[in-house]
């Protein structure tokens, strides 16, 4: 009998071309790439200067997200681009693709979106695959039982030429998540309890498998929720095993198996689980009982805890300089800190479920005065699908802004920024100091927590916004 | 890539841990479509004052931090994005090799790709270098070793491919091109069985 493996195993071996010795890593083979403007320009350029094409175009998939504007175009189809190099890097991309052949998800696609979400979206993303792009986050894809990382742009070369990459095994990590999450409390709760009790760099060199009665109970979005956060405690990967959830979410999707194909592919899913008495190079076990709603008061999201928690004394400078930067108070809760602006979007947070928990707290209610509230939506999809349910006027008539697709003030490249000094409440991944806007305060948070926060212009436990409105009522 | 042997510079040190790639590169400077020009963008949020002057309280503005080919950073380090633009950024600034006690896998990765020689080295030695800012240090690749300049020596380990890359200067596109068969055989395999 062969030895017990885990899903990781199983991924890994499956895609060896020429499996690592002590003198060279393995040849991995990738199924998917995924392409966006930021980070391939200089890879097509290499391709270019060697005189190479790219090898298999049907592997690639290509969309405008980062530096895109999110307001529409005007009358005369200019966009509203913040610099005239974002524009250059966008008619790059296009150009690029036109010339190597790869389907790009341009303006006028009614898929376009984050690479991250438009990928499950189209049915591209599948259990079993290796999936790479140019950014940290493709750990999002994981959440269907995908080998997904990121990779810079001199390997997003490698794999636009061979379809490879040069990579050591990482060791693997279970992340064991026991019992109910409390009502109210979601997935991004939850991995930053985690991100917090593992620290920001507890995942790296390994791929963490999320496992257990909680992330089985979790939905698509909410798993994606959590794999896309793996990257924030340096992990290389998020994974999850497949299972009726992942099949059904995926089933009828473009790039989907069809027919007989599916049957086939859902027999081979099923078998990507980790087998029992597998060994794990590091455990650890995650009570959900004890999760609450959860926030970040510092600069990187391992300093994270549960937001009426007092916040915890620094215990090193690197500390002490984020609390400052934060001008938040050891010892005490940061709730009721008085918030300037509430992001609700980014790869994280900006699918459907995430839109309709906001919307529900927003119904009825108004952004509180003096709040600015951006909402976008993660893909062209998600728009289309919350318009037809209206939630974008839940949103405008609350007082918040209603956008189009792309990364925002989740990395804060488009002009979509914070000003200095200012708070910002963002369903998004990063807190470090400046990434949305030099000398913007991030606070992220649940989709729940940042509507409720817009309400009450404070940071603020979207189950206590909910009772008192229950109580005025 | 060029080959890269061995390094001898004085340090600079910036102590802060979890220094992440946003610091090193904002995020607004990755419009560009070129490798090289991000020196000048280098910790710009850390590095320059509102009104464009040098912050005199970032370590690497300090007079004896100009010039220091070799960068003691805290632990963790390059955590964040895939940004490849922080190494460029770093390399075009004038860093050859950074050191610490941690450093994030796809700033390492990137790293080395680039030729910026990234090390990580135990705690003790870390806390030794990080105590002793200006220090010139020789950092041999071949020996994976760095000499003090009291004769002192630390070992560092390295991933014998990525020392054989930095040694020869191995063109990685060239080195995986070269598997084609293998590349091809695998795809038939997947085929087949699909
Ligand atoms: S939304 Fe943010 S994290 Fe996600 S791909 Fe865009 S910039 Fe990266």
């Amino acid at each position: 009998m062969n030895a017990p493996r885990t899903l990781f195993d199983k991924l890994w071996d499956a895609h060896q071309v020429v499996p690592e010795s002590d003198t060279a890593p393995a040849v991995l083979y990738i199924d998917l790439h995924l392409v966006h403007e930021v980070t391939s320009p200089q890879a097509f350029s290499e391709l270019r200067a060697r005189g190479l094409k790219l090898r298999r175009p049907d592997r690639t998939l290509a969309t405008l997200d980062h530096s895109t504007p999110t307001l529409p175009a005007d009358a005369d189809g200019h966009r509203p681009y913040t610099t005239p190099e974002a524009e250059a890097q966008v008619e790059k991309l296009q150009a690029n693709c036109r010339e190597f052949g790869v389907k790009l998800h341009d303006w006028d696609s009614d898929a376009r979106g984050i690479v991250h979400v438009i990928g499950p979206e189209l049915g591209a993303t599948q259990p079993g695959m290796t999936i790479v792009c140019g950014d940290s986050h493709t750990s999002t894809h994981g959440a269907f039982g995908a080998l997904a990382f990121g990779i810079g742009t001199t390997e997003v070369g490698h794999v636009m030429a061979t379809q490879c990459l040069l990579q050591r095994k990482p060791k693997s990590f279970a992340i064991h998540v026991d019992g109910e999450l409390p009502k109210g409390v979601g997935a991004k709760d939850l991995v930053l309890h985690i991100i917090a009790t593992i620290g920001v760099g507890g995942g790296t060199g390994h791929v963490l498998e999320f496992r257990g009665p909680a992330i089985e109970a979790l939905s698509m979005e909410a798993r994606m929720t959590m794999c896309n956060m793996s990257i924030e405690a340096g992990a290389r990967a998020g994974l999850i095993a497949p299972d009726d959830t992942t099949f059904a979410w995926l089933e009828g999707r473009p790039s989907a198996p069809r027919g007989p194909d599916w049957d086939r592919a859902v027999a081979h899913w099923t078998t990507l689980r980790s087998d029992a008495g597998a060994h794990y190079d590091r455990e650890v076990r995650i009570d959900a009982t004890l999760v609450r709603p959860t926030v970040t008061y510092g600069t990187h999201p391992g300093m994270a805890g549960a937001l009426d928690a007092p916040v915890p004394e620094a215990t090193n400078d690197q500390e002490h300089r984020a609390l400052e930067y934060m001008r938040v108070t050891a010892g005490k809760s940061i709730a009721g800190m008085p918030v300037d602006v509430v992001f609700i979007g980014s790869c994280t947070n900006s699918r459907l479920p995430d839109l309709r928990a906001a919307a529900e707290i927003l119904r009825g209610r108004q952004v509180a005065e003096g709040v600015r509230m951006l909402v976008v939506p993660g893909s062209e999809a998600v728009r289309r699908e919350a318009e037809a349910e209206g939630l974008h006027e839940v949103f405008t008539a609350a007082g918040a802004e209603w956008r189009v697709p792309g990364c925002s003030m989740c990395i804060a490249m488009n002009g979509d920024l914070a000003q200095p000094g200012q708070l910002v409440v963002s369903t998004s991944n990063r807190n470090f100091e400046g990434r949305q806007g030099k000398g913007a305060r991030t606070v992220l948070a649940s989709p729940e927590t940042a509507a409720a926060s817009a309400v009450a212009g404070r940071l603020s436990d979207a189950r206590s916004v909910l009772k008192t409105s229950e109580a005025a009522a | 890539m060029k080959p890269l042997k061995r390094i001898r510079s004085r340090t600079a040190v910036l102590p802060h841990a979890n220094i992440d790639t946003d610091r090193i590169i904002p995020a607004r400077f990755l419009t560009t479509t070129e490798r090289v020009g991000l020196g000048r963008h280098a910790f710009e949020d850390w590095r320059y004052l509102a009104d464009g002057s040098d912050n005199p309280a970032f370590e690497l503005n300090r007079p004896e931090a100009r010039g220091c080919g070799i960068l003691v950073a805290g632990h963790n380090f390059g955590c964040g994005s895939s940004r490849e633009h922080a190494p460029w950024a770093l390399l075009d600034y004038g860093i050859q090799a950074v050191l610490s006690s941690e450093i994030a896998d796809i700033f390492r990765s990137n790293a080395l790709k680039n030729g910026l020689l990234a090390v990580v080295v135990s705690e003790s030695e870390h806390r030794y270098l990080l105590d002793h800012p200006g220090i010139e240090l020789c950092i041999d690749v071949s020996t994976g070793c760095i000499e003090l300049p009291d004769g002192g020596r630390f070992g560092f380990e390295m991933d014998a491919f990525a020392r054989h890359c930095l040694l020869e200067g191995v063109d990685q596109m060239g080195y995986l091109l070269q598997h084609d068969d293998a590349i091809q055989r695998h795809e038939q395999r997947v085929e087949r069985a699909a």
